[in-house]
């Protein structure tokens, strides 16, 4: 089809509706409301269910429910309304029940603030919920990569019967860039034998619980889900390696962030600085291998971020902590400037 | 293209490039001569608006009234009570309203001075939007915004783009939209805008505009 303007918002909202997702449910906030009010205008028209709960906790668990009887599913939020959604998602994970939760990151702590930031990384990657649990986490940089991941989220999550996190920003879930989406058969989505859709008499009851009685029993469920959690990490890992083949400077940034990095990349090569980045669209799983291999020609790496350094450690971990790690980055919704990464990537420029 | 009335009301779906033909046309009426305000009467869009050109808009001698929370962490829409002083002055005045039907609500607050001063009321309409594809969609979403506002279009501009990849061919092709939209509403086409790089081909009622847009990369 031919591309049309749109908001990521309203993208991610359009590609899920396409990739086959009829249920909706959400809690405004800031800045992602676009998504429940473009879900409310067009659910309707295609039999779909947009429903505003009452708070963050019920949307979650409503998702829990509707992905338990089989449907695909999703809820969006921004950083203190994923922190309430935390405990539903835990449980998702405990009942292996897919499903695409969005976080359009806003500054925090706390309240924080409604501008752009990418201060999640941690909770997204580390701790979304108690337990032994991962999701996988997809960095979207472009209105085009947040409408496809968004397919892509719904496809995983059902292959590996696990909640996909995407992770946007304020900047991306509000500005506007041209977007085509692709073919997607919607209606063509994949058995689901273990879900609740009633027995008709004619099998076993399924059951969806995170509860195990038996101790050995909570175990062996763990270690299934870790098995499959291999495979995600053996299949699933993307990045974007950029400019990295002769590089001596390797920036690692994602997101909206890497966006900003690219401008900066060129504006150094100008100057005759080797620089290029590795851009982690995966963050779980971490692209340890691209890290490892560029680590191999580079001298120095520097990561970029809206937080304060939340991605180095994993950084230092993929490459074995075997080159020093720099970090620079603005928090508070405030944006760096190309000219700002530019000046450090002098400063590393200056002492290799 | 000539607006004689002191009340110029820019609205339209969102994304339809409302700022930006906001305040290309607020500078536009500076350079003829015109003493003007430009209200920013957008209550929704948390981050792009017209408050990212303040400086350069006031160093043109355009005055500038702006939310007091625009582009801050605080997430409370605000209307400015300085909207008042624009009733009793000499200038010629632009309402940028966002948001839709919602944001013509704040609008509407206004309709009784508005309507004593006499006003345009000037749709920007984008095709490449896709809840205003198509001309039905675009008089659904113009409808909605007078029911919501009390007040009535009477023009339309033809804002048809699709960010820093439109082409020339991208706007021409808008132009059966454009007609079409005429021809269901009646309201007069009263241009077709497009980033002035662009080397678009059109009979009459062009309007090059500079993209005003906030970059981030």
């Amino acid at each position: 089809m031919a591309k049309v303007l749109m908001k990521g918002n309203e993208a991610i909202a359009e590609a899920a509706i396409r990739s086959g997702c009829r249920h909706y449910f959400g809690y405004p906030i800031t800045p992602q409301t676009e998504i429940a009010e473009y879900m409310a205008k067009r659910m309707p028209k295609v039999g779909g269910l947009c429903l505003q709960a009452e708070s963050e906790i019920a949307a979650i668990n409503m998702v829990l429910g509707a992905s338990a009887a089989g449907v695909r599913v999703m809820t969006s939020s921004s950083s203190p309304g994923i922190s309430l959604k935390s405990e539903g998602i835990s449980y998702m994970v405990g009942s292996d029940l897919p499903a695409l939760i969005l976080n359009v990151q806003r500054g925090g702590p706390g309240l924080g603030g409604i501008q752009p930031a990418q201060s999640d990384y941690y909770q997204a990657t580390k701790a979304n919920g108690h337990g032994d649990l991962h999701l996988i986490v997809l960095a979207p940089s472009s209105i085009q990569e947040a409408a496809d991941f968004t397919t892509l989220a719904f496809e995983l999550g059902d292959k590996y019967r696990i909640p996909v996190m995407m992770l946007a920003d304020g900047a991306l879930g509000q500005m506007m860039e041209p977007v085509e989406f692709k073919e997607v058969n919607g209606d063509a989505l994949p058995e689901k034998p273990w879900a609740t859709t009633g027995t008709e008499g004619k099998r076993k009851k399924n059951i969806i619980n995170s509860l195990f009685i038996k101790p050995d029993e909570l175990e062996d469920s763990i270690n299934a889900r870790f098995e499959r959690y291999a495979e995600i990490e053996k299949n699933e890992v993307r990045a974007e390696e950029y400019m990295t083949e002769d590089a001596d400077i390797v920036i690692v940034s994602y997101g909206i962030t890497s966006r900003i990095c690219k401008t900066a990349i060129s504006m150094a090569r100008k100057e005759g600085i080797k620089v290029g980045m590795v851009r982690p669209i995966t963050l779980w799983p971490y692209p340890n291998e691209a890290l490892a291999k560029a680590a191999k020609t580079a001298k120095e790496f520097l990561v970029v971020e809206l937080n304060k350094g939340q991605m180095t450690g994993d950084v230092k971990l993929a490459i074995e902590c075997s080159r020093p790690v720099s970090f620079y980055g603005r928090t508070g919704g405030m944006m760096p400037t190309p000219e700002e990464i530019l000046d450090e990537i002098r400063k590393i420029g200056g002492r290799i | 293209m000539t607006f004689t009335k002191k009340i110029i009301i820019i609205s339209g779906h969102y994304g339809s490039g409302k700022t930006n033909i906001a305040v290309n046309l607020a500078k536009k009426l500076v350079t003829e001569g015109k003493k003007v305000a430009l209200v920013d009467l957008d209550i929704v869009n948390p981050y792009f608006r017209a408050a990212d050109n303040r400086a350069e808009l006031e160093a043109l001698g355009i005055r500038c009234i702006l939310p007091q929370f625009a582009n801050t962490n605080v997430d409370v829409p605000t209307l400015p009570p300085q909207i008042h002083s624009v009733f009793v002055s000499d200038e010629t005045v632009i309402f940028d309203v966002g948001g839709d039907k919602d944001g013509a609500v704040a609008l509407g607050v206004y309709r009784n001075a508005i309507n004593k001063a006499g006003y345009d009321m000037i749709a920007v309409v984008n095709m490449y939007r896709p809840l205003t594809a198509t001309p039905e969609d675009t008089l659904e979403n113009l409808r909605e915004i007078e029911d919501n506002c009390s007040l009535s279009f009477t023009g339309f501009i033809n804002n048809s783009n699709l960010g820093e990849e439109t082409t020339a061919a991208d706007v021409e092709a808008s132009l059966s939209y454009a007609k079409a939209i005429e021809k269901m509403t009646s309201l007069p086409l009263i241009a077709t805008s497009y980033v002035e790089s662009l080397h678009v081909t059109l009979d009459t009622l062009a309007m090059p505009i500079r993209d005003i847009t906030k970059k981030i990369y």
